[in-house]
């Protein structure tokens, strides 16, 4: 079972309130869900896993008709169904709460609850009416709040409440709570759960989105979890361990790449090229010490939120430390913003690729020589032939497969997307390179490429510290694995000690 | 686009269809026509349109006027497409023209040398210009509201200077600003050499160092240009300087044709010339490219429909309306999805 074998779906009880079988949904160059089932019974708590671009989100908008599937059966109670809108899908009673509470912060409660399904009185809102609707509507959660109030004078955690009661109807069969905690304190999801077992217990189908494995295990019936656009399992709540879920989460069978790379682990090398002593920013991760030494790849592992992008981030001055202290062997203590640290050597490839990685507008050329050109400053702009030959050399040396390197980037697939901020950073020379999830998104054949290249990398010299939610890629790649859990850096392990079962057991919390 | 950029990203995976590479070239082509559809029309229209004499030693005509009348729109609209490349907007250009005529009135009424009081009336553009950059990418104030401030506040600071050393007559005598509004050296107006002086100089520092880039890059995607280590609060503050600086030159000439400090009324509406400008020459409100000779193209394209309409002896009536609805065609000709509908309901419309 650790080994991310997958469980069989136990004999539902009864026929599925609603059913998906073949779900999938295409993008250009991305397969975000494939053959993805789904059966969500009355009266159950149903949780979806899986990390950051694993589909939760396009699961989610195709059960709510956000999106329309490419492929797949939907059944509501049996009956075959097609929702083109999400008031198909509403009047079909399929109702969620997303992420960003979609509230207006500045109306009454009464106006929030009521927006768009306002009853009129010749044309006019009816206030007297829309003010019963609210009472009803907050009744149904058990709630008392004053309905002249604006929602944004209640906390968060109220907030989400007035979102659950506003997409709740009396014909609601299937509600959806896109990671409905993320903002949430202990006591004010203590009571949120109160509020869901409710629900449940009246006989409608819950799905709850989250990445806390803890809240999983406190709330939900079934889990599903989905990985890389595809379904990995689906299972009763108490027939799976913590660590069980944790390998079906991240967890990948070793491709032959990986493999022949998991045997040529070695000696970590050289001298110190950046230490962190203390550092660490209140609310974001917890003070840590980290050296990171040259022609050594550092990976960083550890569940969505557990600190892995923030540490990364910290190292590079995308968040500001407020304290410790962070330096660098080549140029004493390093700057604080990206600009300092990358003239200082260090270059970063960002998590998220569309945001924080290209320039969509901008051609291949032009954002593989930005962080060159951004280091030897704006007077000094490297010449257009110069311009060429490295961007050239980066799309030969990296395979990124285009005709030409003026074509815009954003017409590239993922794989030669991650493959140009990639070569962004490495025409920058760096000593250090921080990648974030470098293989997210990318097809199989990319992402054989491009851990080839982080081990080339790392044996001319480069010190390299990965983060990334694939176990199998950080045991396939590291030379030393620092584990987070919590927000906090819990643990390091080197050489040998570097398994799946190890990281596992220590994101788990199972090994002390 | 050739059958040759068409080849898959990977075996089994079709690239994703789009436009292929706009090439400069290409991005001058739209304005280029609209403005010999322009010309052809007003030929048309008015017999003798295109003819061109010498007076007094200079050219005269209503293609020259164009040019003549188009230079402190383009100077604005250059400036205005930097500042636009960012993701931003300066809507303060015309209150920095009003600025600058104010300090060139004052200080030759103070008795300064002239070519000095050039040099106090740019440096006052610059420092307005200093201004806006610092709210916009110190404060990080929206541009829209940022720049509001100074639009709304400086024709009122132009009165204020006016005041300073009497008021009660702002206008001044000049030779040398004279000479730049209406001086002429082998027949052709002095402007224009200011004007293709300042063009090039702009177009060195924007594609000649690396700020265009970074400019662009901070635009289209200001996080991702952040995280490859460009400074983008520096890029978007020297933006704003350089859009400053642009206003000033085009405040100069405009005070210059007058020779009086009007901050009422000098450069009216210039800002939104400027930015129509720069969307006619293809550039995007939403940031990124910026395309300085469309742009020039595009303030021509302005000025030879307000010539064009006024010399085609319509009531000037109906001026701005049809003004309004040309532009509005050539937007829709530049734009991929405007031009595919367009042909579309063409080819419906004959049953």
């Amino acid at each position: 079972m650790t080994q991310g074998a997958v469980p069989h779906d136990p004999a539902p009880q009864g026929e599925a309130l609603s059913s998906r079988r073949g779900i999938r949904k295409a993008y250009p160059g991305v397969v975000a869900l494939d053959a993805v089932d789904l059966d969500l019974h009355a009266g159950e708590v149903h949780a979806l896993l899986g990390e950051n671009g694993a589909g939760k989100s396009s699961l989610v908008k195709v059960l709510t008709g956000a999106l329309v599937q490419d492929a797949g059966e939907t059944r509501m109670a049996g009956r075959p169904v097609r929702f083109r809108t999400t008031a198909d899908a509403q009047a079909a009673g399929i109702s969620a709460v997303y992420q960003e509470v979609n509230l207006i912060p500045a109306m009454s409660v009464t106006q929030n609850l009521t927006l768009g399904k306002t009853g009129n009185r010749f044309g006019l809102i009816s206030w007297r009416r829309a003010r019963a609707e609210a009472q009803v509507k907050l009744a149904r959660l058990g709630l008392t709040l004053d309905l002249d109030r604006a929602v944004d004078s209640y906390s968060v955690a109220v907030r989400q409440l007035v979102a659950i009661a506003r997409a709740l109807d009396d014909d609601t069969r299937v509600l959806v709570l896109d990671e409905p905690t993320a903002s949430l304190d202990a006591g004010e999801t203590a009571a949120l759960f109160g509020v869901i077992r409710g629900l449940r217990d009246r006989g409608i189908a819950i799905v709850f989105i989250t990445h806390f494995v803890n809240q999983v295990f406190e709330i939900s019936d079934r889990i599903t979890v989905l990985r890389n656009g595809r379904k990995v399992g689906t299972s009763p709540t108490a027939d799976m361990t913590r660590q069980a879920l944790i390998a079906l989460m991240i967890g990948r069978d070793l491709g032959e790449v990986e493999a022949a790379f998991a045997d040529r682990r070695r000696a970590a090398g050289g001298d110190v090229v950046l230490s962190a002593r203390g550092v660490g920013c209140a609310r974001v991760l917890a003070p840590f010490d980290l050296d990171l030494r040259a022609g050594e790849a550092v990976g960083l592992s550890g569940l969505l939120g557990s600190g892995r992008t923030e540490l990364a981030k910290l190292v590079f001055g995308a968040i500001r430390p407020d304290c410790g202290t962070l330096s660098l062997a080549a140029g004493g203590s390093a700057g604080t913003s990206p600009g300092a640290l990358l003239r200082a050597g260090i270059a970063i490839c960002p998590e998220d690729r569309k945001a924080e990685g290209l320039v969509g507008e901008l051609s291949i050329r032009e954002n593989i020589v930005l962080s060159m050109q951004a280091k030897r400053g704006w007077l000094a702009q490297a010449p257009r032939a110069d311009q060429a030959r490295i961007a050239d050399e980066m799309i030969r040396a990296l395979a990124i497969a285009t005709p030409d390197a003026d074509k815009p980037v954003r017409q590239l697939s993922g794989g030669n997307q991650q493959k140009v901020v990639l070569a962004r950073a490495l025409a920058s020379s760096p000593r250090i390179l921080i990648l974030d999830e470098p293989t997210r998104g990318i097809d199989v054949g990319a992402h054989a490429e491009i851990l080839t290249l982080i081990r080339k990398l790392c044996a001319e010299g480069l010190a390299l510290l990965v983060a990334s939610s694939e176990i199998d890629e950080v045991v396939a790649t590291s030379d030393r694995v620092v584990v987070l859990r919590d927000r906090r850096m819990v643990g390091e392990i080197t050489g040998a000690d570097i398994t799946r079962e190890r990281i596992v057991d220590m994101i788990a919390g199972t090994d002390d | 686009m050739t059958e040759a950029r068409n080849i898959p990203d990977r075996p089994g995976r079709v690239a994703p269809p789009g436009p292929a590479v706009r090439h400069a070239a290409g991005q001058v082509l739209w304005p280029i026509l609209a403005l010999a559809a322009i010309l052809a029309v007003a030929g048309i229209v008015s017999p003798g349109f295109y003819d061109i004499r010498i007076v007094e030693g200079r050219l005269f005509g209503n293609l020259i006027d164009i040019l003549y009348r188009a230079v402190p729109t383009a100077m604005v609209a250059l400036g205005m497409a930097v500042v636009i490349g960012t993701r931003g907007v300066d809507l303060s250009v015309g209150a920095i023209a009003a600025i600058v005529g104010a300090i060139i009135a004052w200080r030759i009424q103070a008795g300064d040398p002239h070519g000095l009081v050039l040099v106090w009336a740019l440096a006052a553009a610059a420092l307005c210009g200093v201004w806006n950059g610092a709210l916009v990418a110190g404060l990080g104030i929206q541009p829209i509201v940022a720049t509001l401030i100074l639009m709304v506040s400086g024709r009122g600071i132009g009165m204020l200077i006016n005041l300073i050393y009497g008021g009660t007559d702002p206008s001044f005598q000049s030779p040398f600003l004279q000479g730049m509004s209406t001086g002429s050296l082998v027949y052709i107006p002095l402007r224009l050499y200011l004007f293709a002086a300042l063009f090039v100089v702009l177009w060195l520092v924007i594609r000649r160092t690396a700020l265009g880039l970074f400019v662009e890059a901070t635009g289209a995607n200001a996080a991702a240009s952040r995280l490859a280590g460009i400074n983008a609060r520096a890029v978007i503050f020297v933006a704003y300087v350089i859009c400053g600086v642009m206003a000033g030159w085009a405040g100069v000439i405009l005070t210059a044709d007058t020779h009086t400090s009007d901050p009422v009324s000098i450069a009216q509406y210039i800002e939104l010339d400027a930015i129509l400008a720069m969307v006619i020459g293809g550039g995007s409100l939403a940031g990124g490219r910026i395309h300085l000779g469309a742009t020039v193209i595009a303030a021509l394209v302005i000025q030879a429909l307000t010539t064009s309409i006024l010399i085609s002896g319509l009531p000037p009536e109906y001026n701005l309306i049809i003004k309004a609805l040309v532009v509005l065609f050539v937007l829709v000709l530049q734009s991929d999805k405007g031009r595919r509908d367009l042909m579309a309901s063409l080819r419906r419309t004959p049953r």
